[in-house]
């Protein structure tokens, strides 16, 4: 009896295992189906249509052609190097800024005034984005906050041109994504076991070597994971430039829409454009690979 | 560090200068680095909040100027429902009500359908073994890192694209509306639903399914008594979380939308760009306020659910 139970079972078992599989294979069809169709497919027309030519009324045509490309790295060179500086410099200034208030964060001793600051870090990105650079608008403007202050302290007789310009681009950008430089550096931080530091310091390190050399290799991982989770929104971003850099803080993302408007865009010249923007965020996930968190 | 040196060199009392230089620099990196700490925190935490905190204040302010306080008014919040928002002559208020109904019609319909199809694809690959699944892992997470003008594009020559042939091939026309917003949105919300719903499951014990398994329950008996219940937290982390990105989403929608399907945040997007005025301070003070009940709804649920 308990043979043939266990033999039943053995056999049920086998076969649940198949069904189980197929079960849960096909439980990710719908997901696979939806990316496949509506962000793996559009993706590819856009890789063909980057290599066609324009045509006439904002349409494109034959034949395959490399010239989108040449046109991005020769007449737009200088909107792409602004884009890859801006993004670079936004991500150092987050990092200049989210490590000490990780840190920070992590340090204080009282368990509710830490997950209060946490919350104060991740409050504002739950609230609407456009509304969050529209108040910068507000404050950057000439006839906004800062320069009210400024001029009503006699501090400066005109308003400082603030907004409208890269400065505002980058203070958008911060603003918009320094959370995602703290969250994961403060995860990092929590994992760091301080005892390290006593070791440290028993073995004869002081705490510039401390430092350098035990604290910041094991929260690196959390660093890099901060610098792309930055990086890589603001090599993209679009809504920050378009509604605070004006002409001279123009981005990559404000080209490509650019190339959309109907009849006077550029198809082929906006897909190559986002070809290139494409394989910049790839670069950098491939940097990510290789230095940051290998869980 | 006087430990450190005792440490090291018990029989020695006089330090060399070389060590009473790192001494120094020891202890001026200490100070030095603590209040740098407090001051490079403390500045962020006021970055951080000063635009929202002040944009509140001034959407009381009885004052057109944004530079002094003259008093406390409700003036421009009643503006806003009276089709006056600053000189502004496009604005309607049952456009903007509009546009808010079409907001809440497409980030109900994006988040049911992510949530589902997304739960869905987080146990297959939590729980499930079959080749591929690393492939299905990085299909899932390009949404996330892909920039959304770069999606937004490639969607709306996709639906070009196809409408373009339905009418050639079909005699059919179609333009984009409701159902075009929806999937669009539906592409980067599947990613982060999984994110959350994900990491629940990776935390609830897998024993549990197997003793209802061996009880005797088929799979879907164990799904909705035993796993269901347990991940429930995470699905409304994750349903929540797509909504909110749903409702704030421009680029995805300004792309996949047409004539009369103008989202809350495509609408005002024109006015927070171009404008700034009380009234306007007013209507983003609402959204954030919106926003934050929303949140504060979530985290109320996930804590009794705990």
């Amino acid at each position: 009896m308990a043979i043939r139970l266990s033999a039943r079972s053995v056999a049920s078992g086998a076969s649940q295992d198949a069904r189980g599989k197929l079960g849960s294979f096909l439980l990710a069809v719908p997901a696979i189906a939806w990316l496949g169709l509506f962000f793996i497919l559009p993706l590819i027309i856009v890789l063909i249509i980057s290599f066609l030519t324009r045509g006439s009324g904002g349409s494109v045509a034959l034949p395959l052609t490399t010239a989108a490309y040449e046109r991005v790295f020769d007449v737009f060179s200088p909107v792409l190097l602004r884009s890859i500086r801006i993004a670079a410099v936004t991500t150092v200034i987050c990092l200049l800024v989210g490590f000490p208030m990780a840190y920070f964060i992590k340090t204080r001793k009282r368990a509710w005034v830490r997950s209060v600051a946490m919350f104060l870090v991740v409050l504002p990105f739950w609230t609407n984005f456009i509304v969050r650079m529209y108040a910068w608008r507000v404050l950057l403007g000439p006839e906004g906050w800062i320069n009210g202050v400024l001029m009503n302290f006699g501090l400066i007789s005109e308003p400082i041109p603030m907004l409208y310009n890269e400065f505002a681009v980058l203070v958008g950008l911060v603003y918009g994504f320094l959370p995602f430089m703290v969250l994961p550096i403060y995860s990092s931080v929590e994992r760091f076991d301080f005892r390290f530091v006593e070791a440290a310091h028993d073995l004869g390190a002081n705490n510039w070597h401390t430092f350098w050399r035990v604290f910041l290799p094991l929260v690196l991982p959390g660093i890099i994971a901060g610098c792309i989770l930055v990086f890589i929104p603001s090599i993209g971003a679009y809504v920050v430039p378009d509604m605070l850099g004006g002409t001279s803080g123009l981005m990559i993302g404000n080209l490509i829409q650019n190339q959309f408007r109907g009849s006077g865009g550029n198809l082929p010249l906006g897909s190559a454009l986002s070809i290139v923007l494409m394989a910049i965020v790839m670069l950098s996930l491939l940097v990510y690979a290789y230095f940051g968190d290998k869980d | 560090m006087g430990k450190t040196l005792a440490v090291r060199s018990p029989e020695r009392t006089e330090l060399t200068d070389a060590e009473k230089g790192r001494l120094w620099r020891d202890r001026l990196m200490n100070f030095t680095g603590s209040r740098m700490i407090w001051l490079v925190s403390i500045a962020g935490f006021i970055f951080l909040w000063a635009p929202i905190i002040l944009l509140i204040i001034f959407s009381f302010n009885d004052s057109r100027t944004v530079n002094e306080w003259r008093g406390f008014t409700l003036r421009w919040y009643s503006n806003i429902f009276n089709n006056v928002i600053g000189t502004e002559a496009r604005f309607s208020t049952s456009l903007m009500l509009e546009s808010l109904g079409n907001s809440l019609i497409v980030g109900v319909a994006a988040t049911i359908i992510a949530t589902v199809i997304g739960t869905m694809v987080a146990l297959s690959l939590v729980r499930g073994t079959y080749p591929g699944k690393r492939i299905i892992d990085s299909v899932l997470f390009m949404p996330l890192v892909i920039p959304e003008i770069t999606q937004g594009v490639s969607l709306a020559m996709f639906f070009a694209i196809t409408f373009e042939f339905m009418k050639e091939s079909l005699g059919l026309t179609a333009r984009n509306g409701f159902p075009t917003i929806i999937i669009g949105h539906v592409v980067f919300n599947i990613s982060y639903v999984v994110v959350v719903v994900r990491a629940r499951l990776a935390d609830m014990n897998p024993r549990l399914e197997e003793a209802a398994n061996d009880l005797g329950a088929n799979p879907w008996q164990t799904f909705w008594r035993i796993t269901f219940p347990q991940i429930v937290p995470g699905i409304i982390a994750g349903a929540l979380l797509a909504f909110t990105l749903s409702l704030d989403d421009y680029v995805m929608t300004f792309f996949t939308s047409g004539p009369g399907t103008t989202t809350l945040t495509v609408f005002v997007y024109g006015l927070l760009k171009t404008s700034v005025s009380p009234e306007i301070n007013a209507l983003s003070t609402l959204i954030m306020v919106v926003s934050i009940i929303m949140i504060a709804i979530s985290q109320g649920a996930q804590r009794r659910a705990r």
